[in-house]
């Protein structure tokens, strides 16, 4: 009887092509999704080397990055200064190497890792890369998912494999019924703030528990598209019902027989009962409530309606000057209640929380409210997909009638590209990153759910929609 | 491939934890299709000041640990994004080595691919390496030896050993290219896939739209 392993340890397995000596796996990759940003390096410098993708059926690239977000923008519109020059080069190499290719225009375009599992791109037990740390993301529909770097795309591209260094397994259970107002978004922060933004590194991690099981694939995808953010370069939710009925019929998915022979292959890869873990996290999460990050780190997160914590509190002296300089940075006093601290732009995009459920629970908390003067409110839907259907759904005038502007489909300001607008402001956004500038030149970044996004919009500073704005 | 072998120089302490891949090359310079031109941003926005002077506070701007080629750092160096420009520009400035307690693993990858050595040691040893550097005003030079993994600051007779993963190891010393080590296993590769596609054919075919175009002949 072969010893008991783990979802992550049987997919490697089933994609391990030969050891690389005593640390490193050639490994099978299934997909490789590429956008204009870091695409257009890989590609151009395949050309260069005189080498010819290996498998371009099973390669993707999505138009996303730096292209604008301006409604009715141009084929080739950036607020990058060199945008232009990458996307249209993204896009000729693209048409020419015969890549799947989602333009700008393309009624499925939309940010990759969100594009991905809507289109069933993205699969259970695949292997999936794309040059974007945020690519675990797809980890949500049990995806083996993982960014990388342009060089390593390059090797993809040529071969269709990719030499990686195993990592050890952790497995993080959430248990418990989420309680009301609580979102996916305030489980992945609560978990950084817990284990720290260096707690996963070298770990590949297994989501799991109570909580994950009633998790709804798009809740999933925000769980793990944050699991970089506590260093682990692959996190996953093994797949069960929910993501069968979720993929089902999804364009790039297997159709018919096929789906169904995958479907069997799939159930077979679970972590077995007795497998074992390198590290195991469990979180009750009863008691969680709305959280916001008051620093310039994913682990600098408190409960919004906590007090901004003290320095003194952190681990060890190094985490403890980080907090001085994160709250020097961020404007901020420890002992400050944090709901009340005045905000200036209301962000929601990016791969992290901008999908229909997302945008459905946002305007729940917009509905019949105005955004307060002087706040810039802005939303940036994850996908053209969720933005078609947020339109369907009358979201859209709920969002523009509140006072939010309504984006075209990008990454947009998730990360600063050339786009100065966010300078020097406080934002409280729906993205992954509040490092210092990542929004822009000494931007304030506070990360959140779109629920405490939307409440906060309204009420002109941090706010949780429980604790109503009005 | 750019080959590394032993680098002796100045090390310059950024002894912070949580060093983001935004701090090393905000992302407003990731732009371009040049292979180069990365090192004049690197820590942008550490290193220079809104009007664009370098920033005297900043390490890099001091001497002389504006000749650095090692970095110290604490833990979690290069976490965030996956943006190869990161390595590049550390590689730009005149740096070969990262010696640090951990790394962001996308990061770490990224570094033997561009003459970049990243070397992990617990995070005493880096401070007793930071220590000495500073009490000697930067002038005690680290040596960083990938043949024998050992990292030295002889001045203050500090020695200590580390452990590069084996194969990344030897591609840095050969400056051997990994796409053509991988193509040398075609064989290997097209019998695996045989037996591959026979457990997942759905794996290697994607059903939906075909491809944009035939590829060019």
């Amino acid at each position: 009887m072969s010893p008991a392993r783990t979802y992550f340890d049987k997919v490697w397995d089933d994609h391990l092509i030969t050891a690389l000596g005593q640390d490193l796996a050639l490994l099978q990759i299934d997909r490789l999704v590429l956008h204009e940003l870091s695409g257009s390096q890989a590609v151009r410098a395949l050309a260069e080397h005189g080498r010819a993708p290996d498998s371009r059926g099973q390669v993707f690239t999505v138009i996303e990055h730096l292209i604008s977000t301006r409604p009715g923008r141009g084929p080739n519109e950036s607020v990058s200064v060199s945008g232009p020059a990458m996307i249209d080069g993204t896009r000729q190499a693209s048409r020419a190497y015969g890549f799947h290719f989602i333009d700008h225009d393309d009624p499925r375009q939309g940010i990759a890792h969100v594009v991905a599992p809507e289109l069933g791109i993205a699969l259970p037990g695949t292997t999936l890369v794309c040059c974007d740390s945020h690519t675990c993301t797809v980890g949500g529909v049990g995806a083996l998912a993982w960014g990388i770097g342009a060089s390593e795309a390059e090797h993809v591209l040529a071969t269709q494999t990719l030499a990686q260094a195993k990592p050890k397994n952790m497995r993080v259970r959430f248990e418990g019924p989420l309680p009301r107002g609580v979102y996916a978004k305030d489980l992945v922060l609560a978990l950084i703030g817990r284990v720290g933004a260096n707690g996963g590194i070298g770990y590949a991690v297994e989501f799991a528990g109570s909580a994950i099981a009633q998790l709804p694939i798009e809740g999933r995808l925000t769980l793990c598209n944050m699991a970089v953010e506590f260093s682990a370069k692959y996190g996953f939710v093994p797949p069960d019902e929910v993501t069968f009925d979720y993929l089902r019929g999804k364009a790039y998915a297997p159709q018919g027989a096929a789906w169904d022979d995958a479907v069997r292959y799939w159930r077979g890869l679970r972590s077995d009962p007795a497998a074992t873990f390198d590290a195991e996290v469990v979180i009750d999460v009863c008691a969680l409530t709305p959280q916001v990050t008051w620093g310039i780190s994913p682990q600098h997160v408190c409960a919004a309606l906590d007090r901004v914590p003290e320095p003194s509190a952190e681990r060890d002296e190094e985490a403890r000057a980080e907090a001085q300089k994160a709250l020097d940075y961020m404007q901020l006093s420890a002992g400050q209640a944090l709901c009340g601290v005045p905000i200036d732009v209301a962000y929601i995009g990016s791969c992290t929380n901008a999908r229909l459920s997302d945008l459905r629970v946002a305007a729940q908390v917009l509905k019949g409210h105005k955004v307060k003067p002087g706040v810039q409110a802005i939303c940036v839907p994850g996908s053209t997909p969720v933005k078609l259907a947020a339109e369907a759904e009358g979201l859209d005038r709920i969002f523009i009638d509140a006072g939010f502007e309504w984006h075209a489909s990008a990454c947009g300001f998730c990360g600063h590209i050339g786009d100065d607008r966010f300078a020097n402001l406080r934002v409280i956004s729906t993205t992954n990153r509040n490092f210092k500038g990542r929004q822009g030149p000494l931007t304030r970044t506070h990360l959140a759910s779109p629920a405490t996004v939307a409440a906060s919009a309204l009420a002109g500073c941090i706010a949780t929609a429980e604790q109503g704005p009005h | 491939m750019e080959t590394f072998t032993a680098v002796c120089g100045v090390a310059a302490p950024m002894m912070h934890i949580n060093i983001d891949t935004d701090q090393i090359i905000p992302a407003r310079y990731l732009g371009g299709t040049d292979a180069k031109g990365y090192g004049a941003h690197l820590f942008a926005n550490a290193r220079f000041l809104a009007d664009g002077q370098p920033n005297p506070d900043f390490v890099l701007n001091q001497a002389p640990y504006d000749q650095a080629q090692v970095l110290l750092a604490d833990r979690n160096f290069g976490c965030g994004s996956s943006r190869e420009r990161a390595p590049k520009a550390l590689r730009e400035f005149g740096f070969r080595s990262v010696i640090a307690p951990s790394f962001g693993g996308i990061f770490f990858n990224n570094c033997f691919r561009n003459g970049l050595l990243p070397v992990v040691l617990p995070i005493e040893q880096v401070r007793q390496l930071a220590d000495a550097v500073l009490q000697s005003a930067g002038r005690a030079e680290v040596a960083v030896d990938l043949n024998s993994q050992t990292v030295t600051l002889a001045q203050a007779g500090l020695a200590f050993g580390f452990s590069a993963p084996e194969t990344l190891r030897q591609m840095l010393l050969q400056g051997v290219d990994e796409i053509d080590m991988t193509l040398a296993r075609r064989a290997q590769i097209d019998a695996w896939r045989g037996q591959d596609r026979q457990r997942r054919p759905w794996a290697y075919t994607a059903p939906g739209p075909a491809p944009s175009s035939s590829p060019k002949p």
